[in-house]
């Protein structure tokens, strides 16, 4: 009984917390295309951050994809 | 016990189903919402008896740009024949907008559902989304994306069908 009781709690909390997720519509995604959003922006940010992982980390690459986040198409 | 697993069982899959986005071509078969009970910037042509394209897109959307080109020379190819495209731009802004169409020139009909009154009621689920409407204001065909030739090859011929039907 007590595990039927943790399993209905675990459920109802799991609701809620997914109750919290919001869909941002295709039409809403005006501010995440936004040229402000994307990361890579600045150039000389970017290749200075890819210099320092491909020193500590001898890794290199990976640090962005083309466009924003749209996610047109 | 047994109708305790049941109850988890459903309320699993309900929270399964919740995460499921709406199919944006639930509106084939069906008439799109009419373009003049929202607030819309500009004058619709009139529609009655064409087939029409209703295209949302947005300034924001880089394949929305690559369809331009593409919806000009089909309004050109099948306008005198009975075609309307409508482009509906999702722009909140309407400045953006505007600046977009006077770079782009386009020669169909733009409008701004600024309010997104109009693409909230149709609920495509991707941008650009086009409908092709028959000349009795059934939609027939959904696209979702632009994939360059390969929509406007659909487009030509689904366009051409429903043209060959009498009004």
């Amino acid at each position: 009984m007590n595990r039927i009781r943790l399993i209905t709690l675990v459920l109802a909390l799991v609701s809620l917390a997914l109750g919290g997720c919001a869909n941002v519509q295709a039409w809403e995604h005006g501010a995440l295309a936004d040229y402000k959003m994307n990361r890579g922006r600045d150039p000389i940010k970017t290749a200075a951050d890819e210099h320092v992982y491909f020193s500590r980390e001898a890794a290199t690459g990976g640090q962005g994809v083309g466009g924003a986040g749209c996610g047109c198409n | 016990m047994r109708s305790h697993n049941k109850i988890i069982i459903i309320g699993l899959i309900g929270l399964l189903a919740s995460g499921v986005p709406a199919r944006a071509d639930g509106q084939v078969g069906k008439p799109l919402p009419n373009l003049t009970d929202f607030a819309l910037a500009n004058h619709l042509p009139a529609l009655p008896g064409r087939v029409v394209l209703v295209d949302f897109w947005a300034t924001w959307c880089t394949p929305c740009r690559a369809s331009f080109p593409a919806y000009n020379a089909l309004q050109r190819e099948f306008g005198e024949r009975g075609l309307t495209i409508i482009g509906v731009s999702v722009d909140q802004d309407e400045d953006k907008y505007e600046r977009f169409v006077q770079k782009l020139a386009p020669v169909f009909t733009t409008v701004c559902d600024s309010t997104q009154g109009f693409v909230t009621a149709v609920h495509p689920t991707a941008m650009p989304t086009c409908y092709v409407i028959d000349r009795h204001g059934v939609v027939q065909a959904m696209h979702s994306g632009f994939y360059g030739n390969t929509t406007v090859r659909e487009l030509r011929e689904e366009i051409t069908k429903l043209l060959e039907e009498k009004p």
